[in-house]
């Protein structure tokens, strides 16, 4: 009964494919059957399933192999029958045949057997994809095929390459084969020439070619290797100090970032605000709120938390300025400790209202990845993007507090709190404005956070002391200070770190620091004139 | 006016007589949940506690345990370890409960041991730790190095050919235990030293470029190369970012951790991280009917459709069965009794096999080793033939080789030296 069902489906298959005569396909007991081989053998007889299918001509056969890869390739338990997973989160998946591609709507895991696949096989998978790759008529493809084969070239591959190259229209990709084809020679056949295209390449598995060519009996051979193995030192040298720059920059935008609100309450009104490490997170949350709201659009939701952010923030640092330090003032013992608790209020609030896992946020497609310069040095973007957006928060911050109305009534309140009284300022108003800056920023600060660590209750803790750090080092009151400091210290840390190790380099920093102070109490820049008096 | 005192008196004497009749016949055993529901360790100790309430309703609604209704005693130690100490107190001299599940920590744990041994308590710890103590009054159910670490390293070595290690780890007890562990380990299977990288970073490390970045050289050797990675909790999230932005492939450097599982994978997207490894005894993929139930109840439980199960929920699982067998079998809830009786006591796990309660106080459990995919889960690529029961005291730390563990009568010894042949041996040392 069902071989005869499964016959007249076949039938009714080569009828309809006989019109479209150039479709190359197997037919469908075959295919069956080569899946069934590959979900029923082990790991190591998978591999040579999986080049059966390859070869098999079947022009299906990619789609098999790239959702066996990524594993979604799965049988149903009571038919037999493969199928390929569209989507896979949850109790229930939608799957399509795998011979067919009927939507067969949703299955439940119970009766699917999702077929294995590991690192080693989707290696292979990968070189074959690639060989079937190189033939794309979209140069993309064909680039990132090229460079997937450097370092998996086989003797069959190698034998083929050249005429490849010679047909290849596109200098990058042609560049990119040839390096691989003499990976391939210098590896297998220790080739003296092929050093030479080497010399200078940044790739790994170019230096792990050569490194073995240097243990080789031939000793010209090792010299070639040598040399052209010092060339590449050297660029590799250059490479990892402007990698470590880079590294110290990221890390001193996101402690600038934390800082400078800080620098505005601490700094400017010199209120020492515990709480403000909570500010940050409540920035953080607004995104992961924001990206609640617009499903599906990341990008834009992050872009709104901006704004929404700030104000959050804003909102939550003048309750807390209205409710609590103003009653405070002139007591930084009490400040202190009151803040403390709010600090501990907030991050409560957060677990029991929303809740004590972390939460999701989703970074954008165009924030996620990296930029490559070159094979051993590449820039990550959302890093990239953080370093930009606090250079663009402490230039409207500057632009604020010198050009505005409001800049210019904050520093004088904070000079002389009688005096510009007694010229008509408000300054209880002024007190409330500037906390709200200052904590919006810390909003601010928070939204770019959300995309370079967790977003959780304890976000703020982590950041409270390395801030407070910062604003002392840079000089109480003064947001140049805060930038140099902050990129400073993240410079230093950096540096530090890889012969040191991250638990020691934050101590060494730390002892720096208590060391600095105690030669120059006032930071790096100190506030000159009659401010420094007040 | 006085007849109509005494009558009053007297029914309300009567009443309380009744209700406390009644309140005899019923007398809940009393199941303590120590588990901190506040503070940096609520993110995963608090599912935990969910899922005894859930484990403990199931239960109820089968009917309790030799007809006695269960009833939870929850309290929230708020990841303060010295805090877990009190509230243990509180729970066995106070509440007088029959059973505490609790702890995450291994320091919290080592603050609740004292405790819990003076007052004569049962605790059931179900999370995978560094090994080095055996207690009369605790049950391990989590996985020890030998059920964990030492697989999973068999595994790379053999199954991939990694010739090349980086041990990195958070700074505290149970990775440099571990790693101390595994240091040894490794070396005596012929890898040089200078073929080992070690790293530490603190809690909550969130800055993670210039260690990434190394490992990347590190890697870039020639030899094939694997991170073993003992970093805990939410320090792995960024840690795994940075090495998708990185663009370090499973394929070219693979990372096993013994601390991620289903649930911090549910805070990142894990497309870049597909292929990477994890080592436990159990994942929410796996195909197992016993599972497919489990996950049903816990979908139901929480109300949530994405909720997903992991390794301690498991343990958990375990414990609490096994703990109510051990009642029936020993027909009371009282603890010496208990000790006695779960001792070879037999569970289904959640993977289709069994776990079998040792006399050392750990459990047999399988060693499975997934890989990350695309939808926040592990597909398993390897597992144990068999299960494998927990080992004490490491085979491959100097100070407690030597070391056993039996709680049964005549040896009822937590850590015997079988070279001195006295019990109370080199504890000291393993542990420092």
């Amino acid at each position: 009964m069902g071989i005869i069902r499964s016959l007249s489906q076949l039938l009714l298959v080569c009828c309809l494919l006989l019109p479209a005569v150039s479709v190359a396909q197997v037919e469908d007991s075959e295919a069956q059957q080569l899946l069934t081989a590959l979900a029923d053998s082990s790991f190591a007889e998978k591999k040579q399933v999986v080049n059966r299918i390859a070869d098999s001509g079947d022009d299906r056969a990619r789609g098999w192999l790239e959702s066996f890869a990524a594993n979604k390739l799965a049988r149903i338990k009571s038919r037999g029958q493969f199928v390929i997973v569209l989507e896979n989160r949850g109790r229930d998946w939608t799957v399509e045949s795998a011979l067919t591609r009927e939507n067969l709507g949703e299955i439940s895991r119970r009766d699917l057997d999702t077929i294995r696949v590991n690192n080693a096989l989707r290696t292979e998978l990968e070189s074959i994809l690639s060989v079937i790759d190189l033939k794309s008529p979209d140069e993309a493809n064909r680039l990132t095929a090229a460079r997937a084969l450097k370092g998996s070239v086989d003797a069959t591959l190698a034998e083929r390459l050249p005429e490849l190259i010679e047909a290849e229209q596109s200098e990058p990709v042609s560049d990119s084969l040839t390096e691989a084809l003499a990976i391939y020679k210098v590896e297998e056949q220790g080739d003296i020439t092929a050093v030479a295209t080497l010399s200078g390449s940044l790739n790994s598995e170019a230096r792990a070619a050569l490194q073995q060519a240097m243990r080789s009996d031939d000793p010209a051979l090792v010299e070639a290797a040598a040399k052209a193995m010092d060339s590449i030192e050297q660029k590799l040298k250059l490479n990892r100090a402007a990698e470590t720059l880079y590294f110290g920059l990221s890390l001193g935008s996101v402690l600038v970032l934390a800082a400078i609100g800080l620098a505005i309450t601490f700094g400017v009104m010199g209120v020492i605000n515990m709480a403000h490490g909570e500010l940050i997170m409540l920035g953080a949350y607004t995104t992961w709120g924001m990206q609640q709201l617009l499903p599906g659009q990341p990008g834009l939701a992050l872009i709104l938390s901006i704004p929404a952010g700030f104000l959050v923030a804003a909102l939550a640092g003048i309750a807390i300025e209205r409710t609590v330090i103003q009653h405070l003032k002139g007591r930084p013992l009490e400040t202190l400790l009151a803040t403390f608790g709010v600090s501990l209020i907030l991050q409560q609030l957060v677990r029991t209202v929303i809740s004590p896992l972390n939460r999701t946020v989703i970074t954008p497609e165009w924030m996620s990845g990296s930029v490559m310069i070159n094979e051993a040095l590449s820039l990550t973007l959302n890093r990239m993007y953080v370093i930009g957006f606090a250079l663009v928060v402490f230039a409207s911050l500057m632009l604020i507090m010198r050009k505005t109305r409001l800049g210019l009534e904050v520093r004088a309140v904070t000079q002389n709190r009688a005096m510009a009284r007694s010229m008509g300022i408000k300054a209880t108003k002024v007190d409330i404005m500037t906390f709200a800056l200052g904590s919006g920023v810390a909003g601010l600060a928070g939204v770019a956070l959300s995309q370079i660590t967790n977003v959780g209750p304890n976000l703020g803790q982590s950041y409270i002391i390395d801030s407070f750090m910062v604003v002392v080092f840079g000089g109480v009151g003064n947001l140049w200070g805060t930038l140099v400091a902050g990129l400073t210290l993240g410079t230093i840390n950096q540096l530090l770190e890889p012969w040191a190790g991250a638990v020691l380099a934050k101590i060494i920093v730390l002892v720096f620091i208590i060391l600095f102070i105690q030669k120059r109490p006032k930071g790096l820049f100190p506030q000159k004139g009659r401010a420094a008096e007040g | 006016m006085n007849l109509k005192k005494h009558v009053k008196l007297g029914l309300s004497a009567l009443a309380l007589s009744i209700s406390f009749n009644s309140l005899a016949a019923e007398d809940p055993i009393k199941v303590g949940i120590l588990h901190s529901l506040s503070g940096t360790m609520a993110i995963s100790e608090s599912t935990l506690k969910d899922t005894m309430l859930m484990l403990i309703e199931k239960q109820n609604a089968a009917g309790g345990i030799l007809g006695r209704q269960l009833e939870p005693v929850v309290v929230d130690p708020a990841s303060n370890w010295p805090l877990f100490a009190e509230k243990a107190r509180e729970l066995l001299a106070q509440e007088k409960v029959d059973v505490i599940f609790g702890n995450w920590t291994s320091v919290s744990r080592k603050s609740v041991l004292p405790v819990v041994e003076e007052l004569n308590g049962l605790l059931f710890y179900p999370v995978q730790y560094e090994g080095e103590e055996s207690s009369e009054n605790v049950f391990y159910t989590g996985a020890a190095p030998n059920q964990q670490a030492i697989p999973a390293v068999d595994y790379l070595m053999n199954n991939i050919g990694v010739e090349r290690w980086v041990l990195a780890g958070t700074d505290y007890v149970y990775p440099r235990t571990t790693n101390k562990i595994l240091e040894t380990y490794l070396k005596d299977k012929g890898v040089a030293a200078e073929d080992i990288m070690i790293n530490y970073t603190p809690f909550g490390h969130s800055n993670w470029q210039s260690i990434v970045s190394d490992i990347k050289a590190f890697g870039s050797a020639g030899k094939k190369t694997a991170v073993v990675s003992t970093i805990n909790g939410d320090a792995n999230v960024p840690f795994y970012r940075e090495l998708g932005n990185q663009g370090i492939d499973a394929a070219d450097i693979p990372v096993v951790a013994f601390s991620v599982g289903e649930q911090e994978l549910s805070g990142i997207d894990t497309t870049p991280l597909v292929g990477h490894l994890a080592a436990w005894n159990y994942f929410m993929s796996v195909e197992s009917d016993a599972n497919y139930d489990f996950i049903d109840a816990w979908v139901e439980y929480t109300g949530k459709e994405d909720a997903v199960t992991n390794d301690p929920m498991e343990a958990h699982y375990i414990g609490f069965n096994m703990y109510v067998e051990a009642v029936k079998k020993a027909g009371t809830t009282d603890v010496d009794a208990v000790k006695d009786a779960i001792i070879g006591v037999s569970v289904p796990n959640l993977t289709g096999g069994f776990a079998t309660m040792m006399p050392n106080h750990h459990i047999t459990k399988p060693v499975l080793i997934g890989e990350i995919q695309d939808n926040g889960q592990f597909s398993v690529v390897w597992e144990t033939p068999s299960t494998v029961a927990g080992d004490a005291w490491s085979d491959f730390l100097p100070g407690s080789k030597d070391l056993i563990s039996d709680w049964r009568k005549p040896l009822f010894c937590g850590n015997f030296n079988v070279v001195s042949g006295s019990c109370g041996g080199a504890a000291k040392v393993a542990s420092e």
